[in-house]
C-alpha cells in the first residue's frame, strides 16, 4: 500500500509538470482559438535563452528579466508576422501555421544558442524527504507549488479582469470581438507574451530536470493528452488532467507494465485520454458545444 | 492560344464525365505517362531514379492517402506514419509467413491490414472532432510504434528489430535494379491515383466533402456519417499502408519501426499543406517540394563548403521549412495546386486577357 501511495504521489507531482506545459496551450487556445503546437518550441527557446544568458555571467534575476523581455518580444513578433495575416482563417490553418512556427523556433533557438546540452541549477536540491513514511521529492513539491500559484493567478486573470474578458471574447469569435472594439492585435500579442512567460517557467523547471536540450520540445507530446483530458479551454482542467495523466502513467507502468511489456509511458496517456474522450468529447472541463449529428 | 477548349464539344455522356475533358490536358497526361514509363527509366541515372523519383512517388502516395482523409473528408490526422508502418510490417509478415505468396497479393493484404487498423483508430472520430481528434490520432502513432518495437512477432524475432525485404518478384520478373524498382512503384502509384481521382469525383467523394464542410448538414441530407468517415479512414490508411510497404521494401530494403515516427507523419502533413489540401495534384506537388527542398539546400550548402557547419545547415533547414509552411499558409492557403490552377486560367486567356 505504501508503495502504491509513493508511486501515485510521484506520478501526481510529475503530472503537475505536464500541466505546466499544457497551461501554455490552454492560454493561447482560450484567448485566440489557436491550437498552438509551437508551445514546446517556446519552452525550449525560453530555457535555452535563459541558460545561455546566465552562462555569460549575468546574475539569475537579471537573466530572468532579460529572457522574459525576449519572450515578450517574441510574442509580439509572432502576432505581427504570422497571426495578423491569418485572421479569420479556419482553425486548422492556424494549427498548421503553429507547426511551421515550432520548426522555425526550434531551428532559431539552436542556430543562436548552439546545440549542446546545458545544465540548469535552480538552487533546489532534488532530495526526497519523508512525509508519514512516503518519500516525496523536494523539487517536485516546489514545481507543484509554483504551478499551483500560476494556475490560481491565471484563473483569476481570465475570470475577473477586463482584459481576461476581452481574451475570452476573442477566443469566441475573432470578427465579433473586433466589431465590439476589442483591439485584436494587442490582445494576441499579450496572450503570446503570457504564453512565453509560462513557457519560461516550464522550461526552467523541465530544464533543471532533464538538462536544457532539444528533447525539451518532446515535453509537448506529454502535455497533449493532459490537454484533451482537461479540455482545451480550462485552466483548472490542465491541472486536473495533468494529475490524472501523471498518476495514471506511473501506476500503469508499475502495475500494468510487467504484463504487456515496459515502456508504455509513451502511449498510455493517449489511450487514457482517448477512452475518456469517448465518454466526454469535450474533455473534463471543456466548454460543451451542443451539436448533434 | 494553344491551351483553349474552344470547339471541343461534349456530345455524349462519356465525354461529359471524362477525367480530363480538354484535349490538351489529355495530350499532356499521355506525354507525361510516356516520358515517365518509357523515357525516364532508360535515361535516368541510378541516383536520380532511386534517390529522387522513387521516394517522391512513394511519399506522394502517402500524401494522397492523408489528403483523402484530411483534405476531402476533413478529419485531421497526425498518425499517417503509423499506418505506413502497419502496411510495411503486415506485408513483411504476409511474405515470410505464407511461402510463395505473390508480392502484389502481399502488398494488397498489407494495405488491407492498415485499413483495418485505420478503421479501429477512426472509430473515435464519430464522437471526437477537430483538434481533439488530431491529438487522438497521435495515440495510434505512439501505440503502433511501441507495439512494433515491443513484440518480436512483428519483426520475426529479429534481434535488432530491423526487418529486411525478401526477394521481390512480380510475374516472374525479379525487381532488383533501380529502374525496375522505379517502374514498379510508378505503376502502383499511377493505378492508385486513378482510383483516388475516380473516388473523389464519385458520390463517395462528394459525401466526404459534405461531411468535411458541415457534418450536421450532411447527416440531414441523408449521408451516413458513420460509414462515410470510416471509409475515409480505411481508404486513407490503405494508401498509407501501401506507401509504407513500398518505402520499406522498394526504397530502403531494411527498415525498423523508427522509420515511421512522428516526424514522418508531420512530413506527410506538410506535403499536403504545401501542395494543396483537398487536391490530388497537390499531393504530388507537395511531395515533390518536400523531397527536393533538402536536396537543393544540400547543394547550396556544398557551395559554401567548409564555411558552414552541417549543424548550422540542418538548423537552417528547419527554419526554412517552418518559414515556408507559414509563408504558404499566409500567401496561398490552398497550396501549390491552386497556383497551378491560376496558371492554367491565365494560360486560357493568353495572349488576350480580355
Amino acid at each position: 500500500m505504501q508503495f502504491f501511495i509513493e508511486v501515485m504521489v510521484g506520478g501526481l507531482l510529475a503530472g503537475v509538470m505536464y500541466s505546466l506545459v499544457a497551461l501554455g496551450f490552454v492560454l493561447i487556445y482560450k484567448a485566440s482559438g489557436v491550437f498552438n503546437f509551437a508551445q514546446g518550441a517556446l519552452v525550449l527557446f525560453a530555457a535555452l535563452t535563459f541558460v545561455s544568458i546566465e552562462k555569460m555571467g549575468v546574475p539569475f534575476w537579471i537573466a530572468l528579466a532579460i529572457t522574459l523581455g525576449i519572450m515578450v518580444l517574441m510574442g509580439v513578433a509572432i502576432e505581427r508576422i504570422v497571426l495578423r495575416r491569418l485572421v479569420n482563417q479556419p482553425p486548422i490553418s492556424l494549427f498548421m501555421a503553429t507547426i511551421g512556427l515550432s520548426f522555425f523556433i526550434e531551428g532559431l533557438a539552436q542556430t543562436v544558442w548552439g546545440t549542446e546540452v546545458h545544465g540548469l541549477e535552480l538552487g533546489i536540491t532534488d532530495e526526497p524527504f519523508d512525509v508519514m513514511g512516503v518519500f516525496i521529492s523536494k523539487f517536485d513539491l516546489f514545481a507543484a507549488t509554483l504551478s499551483g500559484v500560476l494556475v490560481a493567478g491565471l484563473a483569476l486573470f481570465f475570470q475577473k479582469t477586463k482584459l481576461g474578458r476581452a481574451l475570452r471574447a476573442v477566443a469566441d469569435d475573432h470578427q465579433a470581438a473586433l466589431s465590439v472594439g476589442i483591439p485584436l492585435k494587442h490582445i494576441w500579442a499579450i496572450v503570446w507574451a503570457v504564453a512565453g512567460f509560462v513557457a519560461l517557467v516550464a522550461g526552467m523547471l523541465w530544464g533543471s530536470r532533464l538538462g536544457v536540450q532539444f528533447a525539451l520540445t518532446l515535453v509537448v507530446l506529454k502535455a497533449l493528452p493532459v490537454l484533451i483530458l482537461g479540455g482545451f479551454t480550462s485552466v483548472p482542467g490542465a491541472i486536473v488532467g495533468g494529475l490524472i495523466v501523471g498518476a495514471g502513467e506511473k501506476l500503469a507502468e508499475v502495475y500494468l507494465g510487467p504484463f504487456i511489456g515496459g515502456g508504455i509511458e509513451n502511449w498510455f496517456p493517449y489511450m487514457l485520454a482517448l477512452v475518456f474522450l469517448l465518454v466526454r468529447p469535450e474533455g473534463l472541463f471543456g466548454e460543451r458545444h451542443i451539436e448533434r449529428v | 492560344m494553344i491551351y483553349r477548349e474552344a470547339g471541343q464539344f461534349k456530345i455524349n455522356y462519356q465525354s461529359d464525365s471524362a477525367i480530363l475533358p480538354i484535349v490538351q490536358d489529355r495530350m499532356f497526361m499521355i506525354g507525361l505517362m510516356v516520358v515517365s514509363f518509357l523515357v525516364i527509366p532508360v535515361l535516368g541515372s541510378d541516383y536520380f531514379l532511386a534517390g529522387i523519383l522513387t521516394p517522391f512517388l512513394i511519399l506522394s502516395l502517402a500524401a494522397l492517402g492523408l489528403n483523402i482523409l484530411t483534405g476531402y473528408a476533413g478529419q485531421l490526422s497526425l498518425g499517417s506514419a503509423a499506418f505506413m508502418a502497419v502496411g510495411a510490417f503486415a506485408t513483411y509478415n504476409f511474405m515470410i509467413r505464407i511461402p510463395g505468396i505473390p508480392l502484389l497479393l502481399a502488398l494488397v493484404l498489407g494495405g488491407l491490414m492498415a485499413a483495418l487498423v485505420g478503421i479501429l483508430f477512426g472509430l473515435p472520430s464519430l464522437r471526437i472532432k477537430g483538434f481533439y481528434l488530431a491529438v487522438a490520432t497521435l495515440a495510434a502513432q505512439f501505440f503502433i510504434e511501441w507495439a512494433l518495437t515491443k513484440f518480436g512477432w512483428f519483426t520475426n524475432y529479429s534481434s535488432s528489430g530491423v526487418i529486411s525485404a525478401p526477394e521481390m518478384q512480380v510475374f516472374g520478373i525479379v525487381i532488383d535494379s533501380a529502374a525496375k524498382k522505379y517502374l514498379f512503384t510508378l505503376a502502383i502509384v499511377a493505378l492508385l491515383t486513378l482510383a483516388a481521382k475516380n473516388m473523389v469525383r464519385s458520390s463517395l467523394g462528394r459525401s466526404w466533402m459534405a461531411v468535411r464542410d458541415m457534418d450536421v448538414a450532411a447527416e440531414v441530407i441523408g449521408i451516413p456519417i458513420l460509414k462515410t468517415k470510416l471509409l475515409a479512414f480505411a481508404i486513407s490508411s490503405f494508401y498509407c499502408g501501401i506507401a509504407g510497404a513500398l518505402w520499406a521494401f522498394v526504397l530502403l530494403g531494411t527498415v525498423d519501426p523508427q522509420a515511421f515516427d512522428l516526424h514522418r507523419s508531420f512530413q506527410v502533413l506538410f506535403m499536403i499543406i504545401v501542395g494543396g489540401v483537398g487536391s490530388i495534384l497537390g499531393s504530388y506537388l507537395g511531395a515533390a517540394f518536400i523531397v527536393l527542398l533538402p536536396i537543393v539546400l544540400n547543394l547550396i550548402g556544398q557551395l559554401f563548403h567548409g564555411a558552414i557547419s552541417t549543424q548550422f545547415l540542418s538548423n537552417m533547414e528547419m527554419m526554412l521549412f517552418g518559414g515556408l509552411i507559414i509563408f504558404f499558409l499566409i500567401v496561398e492557403p490552398l497550396g501549390l495546386a491552386r497556383l497551378w490552377q491560376i496558371a492554367k486560367e491565365k494560360l486560357r486567356m493568353w495572349p488576350f486577357p480580355h
